[in-house]
């Protein structure tokens, strides 16, 4: 537009200030306020007025030294990969059976497909904190109906059960967006192409391999990378679970970890060395991302 | 790829697609119908599948002591402020983006792109302490600078997309006809503008409503709560028994506006977020 640019207005940038200034405040000044956090020495001395006290990198050395961190990280990764995989596997084979379902079951399907995914998270963990509940939980009762041996049993307390539990909701919640973005993108693939790649000769696997799969490529990249990103920062699920009595010793993720050092523990200096890690992962899982928006910015 | 399909395949893929609108939809039904469920037949020997009868003490008890409402007090306001104020800042941003070209423009995008990808778990230790210092733990105002910041990249994402929408010509039209350039905005494009800042606004209402983490780091006292802190609170209180009934009937009164606002959207929610995402 040559218009604003000939005139040297101060027009837009007097119109992204604000929006500047509001990210400035609540994530800028706090990103440099936690690396400076970081590298103090900051727990409940500090919090009563006791001047904070530079230790360099005395705080990574501790966390990297007192063996809590590595668990916690792999877990995380580990978390991460797990419900993201899941999720993304049952997303893309729900979006391709869309394809082929009779409308009528679509239609059923992307129903209940958005009411899990409408669900408030928090309304969420309860609903199914209630169907794992020890005494009147359904899954209990299910299968002792079943004949296994459920009267009573703790879904919460051994790390692998909280886990499973934890899986389940974190997949349960995510599937729709998944499931959704992909239908939406095979159906924007030309027909007369896989109709030609048929008539040529490919089989299914062959059409999706080399037609289908092509096609969808850019949307498939976005979608895991989102998905990485949301299951890296997992913190509600973890948190509700912890609290409805399941074990927190094994089973925090980072979100959950930097939340117990900092503000249940009250070690701010060693809960933003925690978070630093927490930023770094994320920006090495993302960065393969980022370097692909920056090359479309550059080229739109 | 609406091809032919054969029998046995769309028999099968009818088959998954019923057991996943099963999946999907059991839990939101036990929460619906547990809700009305007298306690007694909730602590029942057997599940009661298909309920018949029903009563509202479950949302008599969640109203009783007046918690409930006092976090839906603090939530609404929240969540409205923050609507209110992302809206005018990422319109404004989203303007200036989509309508000029200036210096700093890359940057800024680029910087946006690069916020969203910054989880609120990595840094919501200095914002504590930040908000620690300026007085405003415990404070809505305190809670909606943190929100605002969390839904303005996505917000000025999807408006300039919106922006970009509304053709040039249009204005240009007007101001041929004698419009001045702020006369041509307000007349033409604002209107044209009204039913994305309606889709932007309920996301940022879902978001901000549904927000936990952030919430539950910065309202530590109980008379802030929002409602999500309150639910999860009002769960954690084994001391009087687990109240199911309540509980179910408290989390159905949650989620029903994000169902309305999201039936509402749903249509543009897949392109959205993905748009934001994939076209930069």
């Amino acid at each position: 537009m040559a218009r604003g640019s000939a005139r040297r207005s101060s027009l837009p940038l007097g119109l992204v200030l604000p929006a500047s200034l509001a990210l400035g405040l609540a994530l800028g000044y706090p990103l440099v306020r936690q690396v400076v956090l970081s590298l103090q020495e900051f727990g409940l001395a500090q919090q009563f007025g006791q001047a904070p006290e530079w230790i360099g990198l005395g705080n990574y050395r501790e966390l990297l030294g007192n063996g809590e961190l590595w668990p916690v990280v792999l877990r995380t990764v580990a978390f991460c990969f797990v419900n993201a995989g899941l999720t993304f596997a049952i997303g893309l084979g729900l979006a391709l059976l869309m394809t082929r379902m009779s409308k009528v079951t679509r239609v059923l399907t992307q129903c209940g497909l958005l009411l899990a995914w409408a669900m408030p998270v928090v309304a969420a963990m309860t609903v199914w904190q209630f169907l794992f509940d020890t005494e009147y939980g359904v899954v209990n009762w299910l299968l002792t109906a079943l004949g296994g041996d459920f009267d009573g049993h703790s879904w919460l307390l051994d790390p692998w059960s909280f886990f499973f539990v934890a899986t389940l909701v974190v997949v349960w919640m995510s599937v729709p967006f998944v499931a959704f973005t992909l239908y939406a993108a095979l159906t924007q693939v030309p027909e007369d192409v896989v109709e030609a790649a048929q008539i040529d000769g490919a089989g299914a696997r062959q059409r999706f391999v080399h037609v289908v799969l092509p096609s969808i490529r850019p949307v498939l990249l976005v979608v895991v990378l989102l998905q990485v990103i949301w299951d890296l920062r997992v913190f509600t699920q973890i948190y509700t679970l912890q609290k409805a009595g399941g074990v927190s010793k094994d089973t925090n993720l980072l979100g959950t970890y930097v939340y117990t050092l900092g503000i249940k523990g009250g070690d701010f200096g060693m809960a933003a060395a925690a978070a630093m890690f927490m930023l770094l992962l994320t920006v090495v899982l993302t960065a393969p991302y980022v370097r692909m928006m920056l090359r479309q910015e550059r080229e739109a | 790829m609406a091809r032919r399909t054969s029998l046995p395949v769309r028999v099968g893929a009818d088959l998954v697609g019923i057991l996943v609108f099963l999946a999907c939809v059991f839990p939101v039904y036990w929460m619906v119908s547990r809700s009305f469920l007298p306690r007694n037949r909730i602590k029942g020997e057997d599940p009661v599948f298909v309920p018949t009868g029903g009563t509202l003490d479950n949302y008599r008890r969640v109203f009783s002591d007046g918690s409930f409402t006092d976090a839906l007090v603090t939530s609404l306001t929240v969540t409205l402020l923050t609507v209110a104020v992302a809206l005018l800042f990422a319109f404004l941003a989203a303007v200036a983006v989509s309508r000029f070209r200036f210096r700093g423009r890359r940057t800024f995008i680029l910087t946006l792109l690069v916020i969203q990808m910054i989880p609120a778990e990595a840094l919501f230790i200095s914002q504590y302490k930040m908000l620690d210092g300026m007085g405003l733990l415990n404070s809505v105002i305190g809670l909606t600078i943190v929100y605002v910041a969390s839904v303005l990249p996505f917000t000025v994402w999807t408006l300039r997309g919106f922006v970009d929408g509304v053709p040039r010509e249009l204005e240009e039209a007007a101001m041929m006809d004698g419009c001045s350039r702020t006369q041509a905005f307000f007349k033409v494009t604002l209107p044209l503008l009204a039913p994305g800042l309606v889709a932007t606004g309920v996301f940022g209402f879902i978001q901000a409503w549904n927000e936990f983490t952030l919430a539950v780091v910065v309202m530590t006292d109980q008379s802030k709560e929002t409602l999500p802190v309150w639910l999860v609170a009002f769960t954690d209180s084994r001391s009087r028994g687990v109240d199911w009934g309540a509980i179910m009937a408290s989390s159905t009164l949650i989620t029903i506006p994000v169902i309305i606002f999201f039936l509402v959207v749903q249509r543009r929610m897949v392109s959205g977020i993905t748009a934001g995402a994939v076209k930069g």
